[in-house]
């Protein structure tokens, strides 16, 4: 543009308008694309929610939104109402368990995961990671592995003796080091994934462990209503 | 005749300049960090190709279409809202697609507004250009993108994980060279290809000089 006569300065209005004018052509091209798309992405968003919950509540044909009120009461969630957890039910409408979202600090970032959660058993029904930025190769075995996903099947969530606590949380030990029935093995490799696993899921048993043993009894009562399948 | 004087042909020079002799990659060696970062599985790879050529032929139509209305004391600003926006419209689109993928590219996405090569043609030629040759200029320039990941990203994958495109290819005997999928894998991997290029064009231009020296 040398050989151009020099430009004669762009006054202030002249900017504000161009940029304003380019700012609500990208702006409706925005809104547009969201509109669009919202609903499918909604409807992604709550079919992987909806397969990992299946995936940690085996046996369970029917999935129920639950609620927690301000006294701790647990009981079917409204419609449209953010779930504290959901609850799975069996072909005869029984309780299966308990699907619960936890998420805490990983390796890298925040490692968001949903377990299976049997109160009458007391122990964990399955587990799946749902978001995590973990090593490539290492640490997103977490996801991958299906020794280390299936060992959290069955695992032991044992209560105090009056219920009100977990006596033993889930940890994780080196490979071959087991022998508690809440211990499982970390992936060799990726031992600070596994215990961040362990971590998050501990901290999310104690809270929710001793409460759904208590109120065992109102997760059998939730039947009819709307389903969801 | 020179090719370029006719339309089609400097249509296809446009986009050949930037699939091919000027590959974005290979040749002028812009946009590392995306390039390396997300070429570590086929699909990943693949993706973000897609995903950065559709982002740069379309900010590349828009600001040809609007090169007469910016003043040019504003323009990087207002080349810099048209790529996001086209970014924003592509991680809507792939969030749409599959939510999988979505987590797999990750920050990368949200990463292509800076992607010098979308700047860099909007710059270069789309401001001077009309919106058609401006768009096949950035179509050209994405699918030399596009080309360079799919180098990358499959070489990454069979090493680094045993698969391609997520199937197993070596049979779970294989231990994978996790060093592969790892930013330093995506180093030794360019690395390679750029000598094994860098090697192939010089042969080449040592057999046309011979041919002219015959």
């Amino acid at each position: 543009m040398s050989n151009a006569p020099a430009p004669s300065p762009t006054s202030s209005a002249a900017m504000y308008r161009a940029l304003v004018g380019i700012g609500s052509i990208c702006a409706l091209l925005i809104v547009t694309a969201y509109l669009l798309t919202a609903p499918a992405i909604a409807r992604n968003r709550a079919e992987l929610l909806q397969q990992a919950i299946f995936g940690v509540l085996p046996g369970a044909v029917t999935i129920r939104p639950m609620r927690r009120d301000a006294e701790g009461r647990i009981g079917p969630a409204a419609d449209g109402e953010k779930a504290a957890f959901y609850l799975g039910l069996d072909g005869g409408n029984r309780a299966v368990g308990v699907a619960i979202e936890a998420s805490g600090m990983g390796y890298q970032d925040l490692i968001g995961l949903i377990y299976g959660y049997s109160p009458d058993q007391g122990r964990l029904t399955g587990m799946r990671v749902l978001a995590s930025r973990e090593t490539p190769g290492l640490g997103d075995k977490i996801i991958t592995d299906p020794v280390f996903v299936g060992s959290f099947k069955g695992l032991a969530v044992p209560l105090s003796a009056d219920s009100t606590r977990v006596a033993h949380a889930v940890e994780a030990v080196a490979a071959g080091k087991r022998r508690e029935p809440w211990q499982f093995d970390a992936i060799t490799g990726a031992t600070i994934s596994s215990r961040a696993v362990a971590n998050i899921i501990a901290a999310s048993t104690a809270e929710w462990a001793p409460r759904l043993h208590a109120q065992a009894e109102r997760l059998q009562g939730v039947s009819g209503g709307s389903e969801s399948h | 005749m020179d090719p370029k004087a006719t339309d089609g042909g400097r249509a296809a020079d446009d986009f050949l300049r930037g699939a091919w002799r000027e590959n974005p990659v290979f040749v002028q060696v812009l946009g590392m960090c995306p390039t390396l970062a997300v070429s570590n599985s086929a699909i990943n790879a693949l993706t973000m190709g897609l995903a950065t050529s559709f982002v740069i032929s379309f900010s590349c139509l828009l600001v040809s279409l609007l090169r007469h209305a910016v003043p040019p004391e504003v323009r990087i600003a207002s080349y810099v809202l048209v790529i996001a926006t086209f970014v924003t419209l592509v991680d809507y689109l792939i969030q749409a697609l599959s939510l999988e993928l979505h987590a797999a590219l990750g920050a990368f996405i949200p990463l292509i507004v800076v992607n010098c090569q979308i700047l860099g043609r909007a710059e270069a030629f789309a401001q001077h250009n009309p919106p058609l040759r401006a768009f096949l200029d950035g179509l050209g320039t994405g699918a030399g993108s596009t080309l360079a990941l799919a180098f990358l990203g499959p070489v990454r994958d069979l090493l680094g994980s045993g698969s391609l495109f997520g199937i197993g290819v070596f049979g779970s005997d294989f231990e994978p060279w996790i060093v592969m999928i790892l930013p330093s894998g995506g180093f030794f991997t360019l690395g390679a290809w750029l000598l094994a290029i860098a090697w192939w064009r010089r042969r080449r231009a040592g057999a046309a000089r011979m041919q002219e020296a015959s």
